[in-house]
């Protein structure tokens, strides 16, 4: 009887480790929206987690040339410097959320909301794709 | 464990683990069918009478059938975040926004929902009256080949730019003055600086490429 469970344990343990390198070797899919930049300048390297910005939430409510030509934003994911310093002074995000036009940067969270460990990027961005096609960044 | 029999039960671990995965994936598809459907998904429907099995349907480009997903299962955003939770579904903002044929993208015909007064994003930062400068001039380029021509609208670029967002830095505003190649694109130069990233992908050809060539002879041929 005890040789009995003691084998069926033993399956039991063979097949869950399987399992479970089996799911490394899976492609995790990052299914997030098209143009959701991840920026992962410095946010990590300080403890906080990377920022999410998403464009299409943006592109609602703003024309490009708001943030593009009067914030100054180049087209370029992590080509601006951008630190917390420069937004509680009123530059680059701390133009609008300041309080009065969004909300303001006492909410960490909503920004610095990315997944630890992801890079810089454009989500689904052409060079992207062509890079490392379908496997999460 | 007697040794004769591993080989066997690492063999069934893996059918089991395979097996776990495979039902795994069409939960979630079947679960995105439901909550949404888009355009290319609707037309495959019509056109069929009985729905396909799973690995048969026409998925030739290998898209991610899952798409709009809300923050937190997005695989960008860290769920165990409590602001995540907080951030609006992009499929909610959609929904009422037209969309594109091709569902490429975003699969929002952004152009289209300024023109028709679905969404009004503001010119300026504060200032919700102002109207963009709008200038209506076509461009059309002539690639080589059988590729149809391309035409650029100034108009639904002004609706949203401004005009030192592209020039001279990116294109000299001068005729002849641009060498643009679709290589340059896909590495994200030229046109690559916007479209690509944000604006819809260079998957939709014929949006640029929207003027075909006049074929010499065409007249001439047989019936």
């Amino acid at each position: 009887m005890i040789t009995y469970l003691k084998n069926f344990l033993n399956r039991i343990f063979v097949i869950g480790s399987i399992a479970f390198v089996s799911s490394f070797f899976m492609a995790d899919v990052a299914v997030a929206e098209y143009g959701d930049v991840v920026i992962n300048n410095y946010a990590e390297a300080q403890g906080m987690r990377p920022v999410v910005f998403p464009h299409w939430f943006h592109r609602i409510r703003y024309t490009c040339k708001v943030c593009h030509s009067d914030l100054g934003f180049k087209f370029k994911a992590g080509g601006n410097d951008i630190t917390m310093f420069k937004i509680i002074d009123g530059q680059f995000c701390g133009a609008c959320h300041n309080g009065s036009i969004a909300w303001s940067v006492k909410n960490c969270n909503l920004c610095h909301s990315g997944k630890p460990g992801t890079q810089t990027q454009v989500h689904e961005s052409t060079s992207q794709e062509l890079a490392v096609p379908n496997v999460r960044r | 464990m007697n040794n004769r029999y591993r080989i066997f039960w690492i063999f069934f671990g893996l059918f089991c683990a395979n097996f776990g995965m495979a039902a795994n994936e069409n939960n979630t598809s079947k679960d995105a069918g439901k909550e949404y459907k888009s355009p290319s998904m609707a037309y495959e429907t019509r056109s069929s009478s009985k729905p396909l099995s799973g690995s048969n349907s026409f998925n030739r480009l290998l898209k991610i059938t899952r798409r709009h997903q809300p923050p937190a299962e997005d695989g960008i955003h860290d769920p165990e975040n409590d602001g995540t939770h907080l951030l609006q579904p992009p499929r909610e903002a959609f929904e009422n926004l037209p969309k594109t044929l091709s569902d490429l993208g975003n699969g929002v015909d952004w152009v289209r929902a300024v023109d028709e007064h679905f969404i009004s994003p503001r010119w300026d930062m504060n200032d919700p009256d102002e109207q963009p400068l709008v200038m209506d001039m076509n461009i059309i380029r002539f690639p080589r080949g059988s590729i149809p021509n391309e035409l650029f609208p100034h108009r639904q670029h002004t609706l949203l730019l401004d005009c030192s967002n592209c020039h001279p830095s990116i294109f000299i505003p001068q005729k002849g003055a641009n060498q643009i190649s679709m290589a340059a694109n896909l590495l994200g130069q030229k046109c690559g600086t916007c479209h690509g990233k944000v604006s819809f992908p260079f998957s939709e050809c014929k949006r640029c490429h929207s003027q075909p060539k006049k074929v010499a002879g065409r007249k001439e041929r047989r019936r």
